[in-house]
């Protein structure tokens, strides 16, 4: 066995005692005060060698060590001496160690030493025995006695009225082992002895409240107090159970409907609701409040978003015209609505007027070709009907001719400035792709011109306008209204979601052709209607898909299709990873079958599930070591 | 905390009838009345239930093994309580060289210094980020073992320790 202790360690005062003491055979060795005996990132002495090879660098221990090898039993009363010596007793040392030794301040080392000195006191004048635990000197002595020679052997510290102490502690200075171990580590130095081990130490300090470990906890030890509006509102939550709707709060984003007329192809479906799902997946996974809507044209879209695993909270058809009318008049009152004729375009082979997409001609502003009735795919203008070159009508090819008609137009010109106040704001604060601010702003560049916003159509949802009682609203006032309607049939509370705009975000996913009525003209018929209505807050429009290297066209039949890909036999996990790989985010990109194969092989097969085999399987095949 | 900690080693220790604590001073030093006398403070206390479950090898089975379960009950009640974030770090390096060949703190077998140590470290290590515990591996793999030992976790909620490598040693 062997003892590393070092000069001028207040420590090392109470093992040598206890070496004396026991009489234990016991190698002692000095060391400088910085050694590393023991196997610690730090200096610890005193520091025994215990005869199997372990270290210990708590004195308490070395000491109470000492004295059960020599014979003296373990007891409560000893356990709890030690325990008051270094919980209690030890800081205040270190702190009156500090003030003496280094500040020099011996009244405020005195001070702080007072509460301990007098429960010493009081326990020994209470007892009725020699030492403190009993007739003889015991562990307890030796520990307490090291612990306070420093400063009870030192004149100059006045320690107040302490008879009983002081007793005790002559009676252990006259032990030869405290007076040996005393000279070996003071070297009769006194306090003085201790400073060049007290200028390595941490400052002394009195323990702070602030500091944590196991305090803090303390104060959520009580019960939480509930307070009567908490039991109130959590009954009344209780009360209307799960039937109750989804409560608004920070988080929500509809997505942009996929205004397809058919089966969505794989560019509708990567554009708005593939896009839309996994933020919303995300939105969910994060725990904010999100609500993901889409409107239903087909139930074949129905199926077709089941197989791609869109989870919507809900997929409706617009049936609350009620909605869509409000906003009407609202507009109307406030004078947002002009009257006017217009010149539309009226196939005579199909005796009837034809909505915008079933006219096709030549661009008037680029001179693409495929431009169709309300907009070119080319420049992304909007365009009226009547200014295509060369119109054909779509179901029979026939070229349509020109007739007037009254309609109704919502005066953008006249909402521009609250439009362009409010969009500063959402572009400036929420997330718009670039190409979603770049078509908005050309759109203003332009300026704002009144937009028709009713067909002369038999389908859709009629104008309540007596004087327009045999027409129906153009798709594209009625269309993002549906938003409203779909978050109605979900919820009574859809108020809630629709107009808060201070607590709820809304995001819109679209390709890019969709850009200008989700930024321009849907704002527009809400602002308009002075309602509080909850406007766009982050705009993700991606640019366009192409198929191969060509582009998508339902009518030409090129391209694959919702319900194709489901024909193909490749899991829909694969379709996801693949249409979110090729997102074309800044930039056309094309689908194409190789690019799939090739894609479907080194990035899942070889890299994210090889990556989770090894995982799973839990040990690396090849030798080097295990994963789990 | 204290009081909580009590309770959940008394149940580890499978006291039948839950003890009744008070406690002394501004630091809320546990006190227990028995048979002989209170028993003060939190080591004292514990040391009463030990032996009072007739489980007297949780304070060690030799002199040098009670020595070393003292050393660190009294490192757990001296270091770990009550210790600034600064002190925090010091004590998570300290054990996490110490625990390096070591599956118990004290010995070659749990010990009252295994569960107390438990109790004490679970807010610093609860704090821990993943890059932390693993910085701290034995440690964590000795915390990890502590909370998953029989009957001892209790009050505490369970701290999740990924069992796979994050970062690779050269990342910091």
């Amino acid at each position: 066995m062997k003892l590393y202790i070092s000069e001028g360690n207040p420590h090392c005062l109470k093992v040598l005692a206890a070496v004396e003491v026991t009489k234990v055979q016991c190698d002692v060795q000095c060391v400088n005060h910085e050694e590393r005996v023991v196997p610690f990132p730090r200096p610890a002495l005193p520091a025994l060698l215990l005869p199997s090879g372990g270290h210990l660098f708590s004195s308490n221990a070395i000491c109470q060590y000492f004295f059960e090898t020599s014979g003296q039993k373990p007891s409560t009363l000893i356990s709890q001496w030690l325990e008051w010596e270094s919980t209690e007793l030890q800081p205040a040392l270190l702190w009156a160690l500090h003030m003496a030794v280094l500040q020099g301040k011996a009244t405020e080392a005195s001070k702080s030493l007072q509460g301990a000195l007098s429960y010493l006191d009081q326990c020994l004048s209470k007892g009725t025995t020699p030492y403190l635990t009993g007739e003889a000197i015991s562990v307890v002595d030796v520990v307490l006695w090291g612990a306070l020679h420093p400063f009870l052997s030192d004149p100059s510290l006045a320690l107040g009225e302490c008879k009983s102490v002081q007793a005790w502690f002559e009676r252990l200075a006259g032990e030869k082992a405290c007076q040996a171990a005393a000279q070996r580590v003071l070297q009769g130095k006194g306090l003085e002895a201790l400073k060049s081990f007290m200028q390595r130490q941490p400052a002394g300090q009195r323990r702070d409240a602030q500091s944590y470990g196991s305090n803090p906890s303390e104060s959520e030890e009580g019960d939480r107090v509930v307070s009567e509006e908490e039991m109130e509102s959590a009954a009344l939550t209780w009360s209307r159970g799960l039937t109750a709707c989804p409560e608004a709060t920070e988080r929500q984003h509809p997505i942009a409907l996929p205004y397809v007329n058919n089966v969505p192809h794989l560019g509708n479906i990567i554009g708005c609701v593939l896009s839309a799902d996994v933020f919303a997946r995300y939105g969910r996974l994060r725990g904010w409040n999100v609500l993901y809507i889409c409107d239903k044209y087909h139930a074949v879209h129905a199926d077709i978003y089941r197989w791609f695993q869109v989870d919507f909270d809900y997929f409706g058809r617009t049936t609350t015209q009620k909605i869509a009318q409000n906003i009407f008049w609202r507009l109307h009152e406030r004078g947002f609505l002009l009257e006017d004729t217009v010149e539309q375009l009226r196939c005579e082979g199909c005796q009837r007027f034809l909505a915008d997409r079933f006219v096709e001609g030549v661009c008037p502003h680029c001179s693409y070709p495929d431009a169709r009735g309300d907009q070119c795919d080319k420049c992304g203008r909007l365009i009226n009907a009547v200014e295509l070159k060369n119109p054909t009508c779509k179901v029979c090819a026939k070229t349509p001719i020109i007739r007037t008609s009254k309609h109704l137009f919502l005066d953008l010109p006249k909402l521009e400035s609250q439009l362009e106040q409010w969009l500063d704001k959402s572009i400036g604060t929420g997330h718009w792709t670039a190409n979603a601010k770049q078509i908005t702003r050309s759109w203003l560049r332009d300026g704002l011109k009144p937009r028709c916003i009713t067909r002369d159509l038999k389908w859709g949802t009629p104008v309540p306008h007596p004087d327009f009682a045999d027409k129906v609203f153009y798709v594209w006032f009625d269309a993002p209204i549906g938003y409203l309607s779909i978050t109605a049939n979900y919820t009574d509370q859809w108020e809630k979601w629709w107009k808060n705009p201070e607590q709820v975000e809304l995001y819109n996913f679209m390709a890019k052709d969709n850009v200008p009525f989700h930024s321009v003209v849907f704002p527009c018929s809400l602002l308009g209607a002075q309602d509080n209505y909850t406007l766009v807050n982050h705009l993700i429009a991606t640019e366009y898909l192409n198929y191969e290297d060509t582009k998508f066209s339902k009518s030409r039949g090129v391209g694959v299709f919702g319900d194709m890909a489901k024909d193909t036999g490749i899991p829909s996990d694969v379709w996801r990873f693949y249409l979110l790989y090729v997102r074309p985010e800044s930039q056309d990109s094309a689908f194409s079958w190789a690019d799939m194969a090739l894609k479907n092989n080194s990035e899942l097969l070889n890299n994210l599930g090889n990556f989770i085999n090894r995982w799973v399987v839990g040990d690396d095949p090849r030798g080097g070591g295990g994963y789990l | 905390m204290a009081l909580k900690e009590l309770s959940s080693l008394e149940k580890f220790l499978g006291l039948k009838k839950p003890n009744k604590y008070s406690t002394q001073g501004d630091n809320k030093v546990p006190v227990l009345q028995t048979n002989s006398g209170p028993a003060v403070g939190l080591l004292t206390v514990c040391s009463h239930l030990v032996k009072e479950a007739k489980r007297p090898e949780l304070l060690g089975t030799s002199a040098e093994h009670r020595a070393l379960v003292q050393q660190w009950l009294e490192y757990r009640t001296t270091k770990v309580d009550g210790c600034s974030r600064e002190e925090a770090k010091t004590v998570l390096k300290d054990l996490n060289l110490y625990l390096q060949d070591k599956v118990y703190l004290a010995g070659h077998c749990f010990t009252l210094a295994d569960a107390l140590m438990y109790y004490g470290l679970h807010p610093l290590v609860v704090e821990l980020a993943v890059q932390e515990k693993e910085q701290h591996v034995n440690v964590t793999r000795w915390f990890d073992h502590m909370q998953h030992y029989p009957g001892l976790r209790h009050h505490l909620p369970p701290v999740v320790v990924l069992r796979n490598r994050v970062y690779t040693s050269g990342h910091h």
